[in-house]
C-alpha cells in the first residue's frame, strides 16, 4: 500500500516536469516529423530478408548509390545464406566486373589493379577515391553504407522506447525506416537540399531517386517509394547479414531454455518438498 | 558459520590429496554443506547469476581478444571483421556487449536487494565494502570496454570521462595527459584501455573471491534480517536446496539474456557507435551506456565542473559508508515502514536520474535532475541517519524458523526436539 502511494506521489511530483518537456518536444515535432514505421519482411520473431527485395535493392545501390557511396563488404556475402541469394557463379561474375586495387604491389613495386574476386570488398567509387575528394564535391563525404542502417536512428521517446524492447513488438528496424524516410523526404521540388526528415532539413545529398530511373525486371513498379523501400532493406541486410541465422539459433535457444527452466522449476519443487 | 568441515573424501585418492591440499573440503564446506537461511527469496539468486555473468564475460571476451586489433586505425574494422568474417563472431560479440548490460542489471538488483534488506549492517560491513569495490571495478571495465570498438560514441565517451580529471586543481591537466598518453584521446589511449580492459576482470575475480569468503564467514543475510541462532532449525544445506534454486533462477535470467542477444541485439547499442571514431566529428548527443546514466545526470546537474565531478564520485563512494550512515539496528525493510517508503523514493530517484541522463539538456531536465540528485544524496546522508533515531519499527520474528512458520500459516513454532 505504501509502495503504491509512493509511486503515485512521485508520479504526481514529476508530472509537470514531464508535461513541460513533452510540450517542448511537440513543438520540435511540428518542424521535424519522425519517420513512420514501415512493414518489413525481416521484422518480428521469425522475419527474414526477402531475396528478391534484396536483389532489387542491390540493383538500386549499384545503379544509383554506388556513384558516391562506398559499400565495404565482401562480394562473397551476396551469395551467403540469408542474403540476396546469388549463386557462386553470379558472385564471381559480379566481382570480376569490378577493378580492385591489389593489396601488395607487383614485382616492380607498382601498385596495380586487377579484376575482383569474391573475397574482395566492393572498391570505393571511381569518382571519390577517398573521403577528402568526396568532401570537396559535396562539403561532406558520403558515408560508407556497410553499417549505415545500424548507424542511423531517430529518437523514439518515452514510453515507446520501452515497448520497442518487448516481445511481439520488438522494433529493430529504426535504421531502415530512417533511410526510407530520407529517400522519400525530398518534398520541396524547388529546393533539392531540403529534406523533410533530415535533422535541420538541409541535406548535402541531392535527391538520388527519380521514378523510373532504375529498370526493375521482376514487374515491381519503378517508383521512388519502391526504390527507397528496397534499398533500405538491402542496406539493412548489409549491416546485419547474419539476421536469419541469428533468429534461427535464437528460436532453438529459446525453446531449449524454456524447457530447461520448466524442468528445473519442477526439480526445485520436488527437492524442496522434503524441507519442511 | 563455515565450521562444518567434518568432510572426509570417500576415495583413497581424495584422502591422499586432501591431506596435502584440503581444497576438496573447502569446496564441500563452501558450496555443499554451507548453511543457508531457509527464508531467503529469489532475490538472493542474483549472487549466483552474477558469478555466471562474470565467467561468461571473461570467456566471450577472451575469444573476442583473439580477433580484435587495438589500434585507432584498425579497431573499428576489426570489430566489423568479427561481425562478418569470424565464425559465429556476431554471436560472441552480441553475447559480450549485451552481457555487459545484463551483468549490470543483475548487479543493480543485487545492490538494491542489499539495501532493502539491510545486508550491509553488522557483521557484513566488509562484505558490503568489497561489493562496492567490485561495482567500481565493473564500471571502470565496462567504460574501457565501450571505448574499444572505436566508434563515434566510444571516442566521445572516452573524451568526456577522461576530461573529468582536468577538473582536479593544479594537477588535473597533467593527469589527463598522462591518462591519454598524449594531448587528446588517441592511439595510446586505446592501447592502454585494451590492456586494462583485459586486466580488470581478473582483479574483479580476485575481489569476488574475497567477497564470497567474507560472505561465508558471516553467513547470508535474509529477508527477515534476523541472524541464524540454531543451525538445525534456521538453515538448510547449500546443496541441493540453494543450488537448485539458483540454477532455476539462472535459467530464467538466461531467457532474458537470450532475448537480447538473439532478437534485439542492437537495442542497447548506440547508433553512433556504428560510425568510426573521428576526432573532428562529435555525436550530436553524447550519452553513456544506460548503467552509467544516473551518475552522468548528477554530473550534468551541477554547473561547476569540479563540484560536479566530486558529486559524481561521492555518489558512488557514499555507498561504501552505508553501514555507518544507516543508524537503525533493524536490518530488513519488512519491519521498517518508514525506511521502506524512503527506499522506494530512492529507487525512483535513481531510475529518474537514469532517464534524465539519457535526455538532451534543457532547463526542465536540469531542474528535475537537481531535485532527484537531492533525493539521492538526501536519502544517503540525511534520511538514513535520522530514521534510525525516529522510526518505530515493527516486531521482528524471534528466529528464522519462526518467520518461515509464520509465513506458512502456523501461529507459533513447534517445540524443538533436540
Amino acid at each position: 500500500m505504501i509502495r503504491l502511494k509512493t509511486c503515485l506521489f512521485v508520479a504526481a511530483a514529476l508530472l509537470p516536469l514531464v508535461a513541460g518537456g513533452s510540450s517542448a518536444l511537440a513543438q520540435d515535432e511540428a518542424e521535424q516529423p519522425k519517420p513512420t514505421r514501415q512493414s518489413w519482411s525481416f521484422s518480428g520473431l521469425f522475419g527474414t530478408y526477402d531475396p528478391a527485395q534484396l536483389q532489387r535493392g542491390f540493383q538500386v545501390y549499384r545503379e544509383v548509390c554506388s556513384a558516391c557511396h562506398r559499400l565495404s563488404i565482401p562480394f562473397r556475402t551476396l551469395g551467403e545464406p540469408g542474403g540476396p541469394g546469388y549463386s557462386l557463379a553470379q558472385v564471381q561474375t559480379l566481382a570480376a566486373s569490378y577493378q580492385v586495387t591489389n593489396d601488395e604491389p607487383n614485382d616492380k613495386g607498382e601498385i596495380f589493379k586487377r579484376a575482383g574476386a569474391p573475397s574482395d570488398d566492393f572498391p570505393p567509387p571511381d569518382a571519390f577515391p577517398n573521403d577528402q575528394a568526396a568532401a570537396a564535391s559535396f562539403g561532406k563525404a558520403p558515408p560508407d553504407m556497410a553499417l549505415l542502417a545500424k548507424a542511423r536512428k531517430y529518437e523514439r521517446g518515452f514510453p515507446w522506447f520501452i515497448f520497442d524492447a518487448l516481445p511481439f513488438d520488438q522494433y529493430q528496424e529504426i535504421g531502415a525506416d530512417y533511410i526510407y524516410a530520407i529517400m522519400t523526404g525530398y518534398t520541396k521540388a524547388d529546393d533539392p537540399k531540403w529534406n523533410l526528415y533530415y535533422p535541420g532539413h538541409t541535406i548535402a545529398m541531392p535527391p538520388p531517386l527519380v521514378d523510373g530511373s532504375v529498370a526493375y525486371t521482376d514487374g515491381t513498379p519503378p517508383t521512388v517509394s519502391n526504390y527507397a523501400r528496397d534499398v533500405a532493406a538491402f542496406l539493412s541486410w548489409a549491416s546485419e547479414p547474419n539476421l536469419a541465422e541469428r533468429k534461427k539459433i535464437g528460436l532453438r535457444a529459446m525453446i531449449f531454455l524454456f524447457v530447461l527452466a520448466a524442468l528445473l522449476y519442477f526439480t526445485k519443487k520436488r527437492i524442496w518438498s522434503d524441507l519442511h | 558459520m563455515s565450521g562444518t568441515s567434518t568432510y572426509v573424501p570417500k576415495s583413497a585418492l581424495g584422502r591422499w590429496f586432501e591431506s596435502r591440499l584440503p581444497i576438496l573440503s573447502l569446496v564441500h564446506s563452501s558450496f555443499i554443506a554451507y548453511p543457508v537461511p531457509r527464508n531467503i527469496n529469489y532475490l538472493w539468486a542474483f549472487g549466483a547469476i552474477l558469478a555466471f555473468m562474470l565467467v561468461a564475460q571473461i570467456v566471450t571476451g577472451v575469444v573476442l581478444a583473439m580477433h580484435y586489433v587495438p589500434s585507432a586505425a584498425m579497431a573499428f574494422a576489426s570489430v566489423d571483421h568479427i561481425m562478418r568474417d569470424v565464425n559465429y563472431g556476431w554471436l560472441i560479440r552480441y553475447l559480450h556487449t549485451n552481457g555487459a548490460s545484463l551483468f549490470f542489471f543483475a548487479v543493480y538488483v543485487h545492490m538494491f536487494r542489499g539495501i532493502y534488506y539491510g545486508s550491509y549492517k553488522a557483521p557484513r560491513e566488509v562484505l558490503w565494502i568489497l561489493g562496492v569495490i567490485i561495482y567500481l571495478l565493473m564500471m571502470a571495465t565496462a567504460f574501457m570496454g565501450y571505448v574499444l570498438p572505436w566508434g563515434s560514441m566510444s571516442f566521445a565517451g572516452a573524451t568526456v570521462i577522461t576530461n573529468l580529471f582536468t577538473a582536479i586543481p593544479l594537477v588535473g591537466v597533467g593527469v589527463s595527459h598522462w591518462l591519454w598518453g598524449g594531448y587528446a584521446v588517441g592511439d595510446p589511449t586505446l592501447n592502454r584501455f585494451y590492456s586494462l580492459h583485459y586486466l580488470l576482470p581478473f582483479m574483479i575475480v580476485g575481489v569476488v573471491g574475497l567477497h564470497v569468503w567474507a560472505l561465508h564467514v558471516t553467513g547470508q543475510n535474509n529477508p527477515d534480517g534476523v541472524e541464524v541462532e540454531n543451525v538445525e532449525r534456521d538453515t538448510m544445506a547449500f546443496t541441493p536446496y540453494a543450488t537448485i534454486k539458483d540454477v532455476f533462477a539462472l535459467s530464467v535470467f538466461l531467457i532474458v539474456y537470450a532475448w537480447f542477444v538473439f532478437y534485439i541485439p542492437n537495442y542497447l547499442l548506440d547508433a553512433d557507435n556504428s560510425v568510426m571514431a573521428n576526432p573532428l566529428v562529435t555525436p550530436a548527443h553524447i550519452v553513456p551506456e544506460w548503467y552509467l546514466l544516473p551518475f552522468y545526470a548528477i554530473l550534468r546537474a551541477i554547473p561547476n565542473k569540479l563540484v560536479g565531478v566530486v558529486a559524481l564520485f561521492a555518489a558512488i563512494a557514499l555507498l561504501a559508508f552505508l553501514p555507518w550512515l544507516d543508524t537503525s539496528p533493524v536490518k530488513s525493510a519488512k519491519y521498517r515502514p518508514m525506511f521502506r517508503f524512503f527506499f522506494w523514493v530512492f529507487v525512483v530517484c535513481c531510475v529518474g536520474l537514469g532517464y534524465l541522463g539519457s535526455q538532451e539538456v534543457s532547463d526542465g531536465t536540469t531542474l528535475a535532475a537537481r531535485i532527484l540528485a537531492l533525493g539521492y544524496f538526501g536519502f544517503l546522508v540525511v534520511v538514513l541517519p535520522l530514521l534510525g533515531l525516529i522510526e518505530k519499527t515493527k516486531p521482528m520474528p524471534a528466529s528464522i524458523a519462526d518467520a518461515v512458520l509464520a509465513k506458512k500459516g502456523l501461529a507459533s513454532a513447534p517445540p524443538v526436539a533436540s
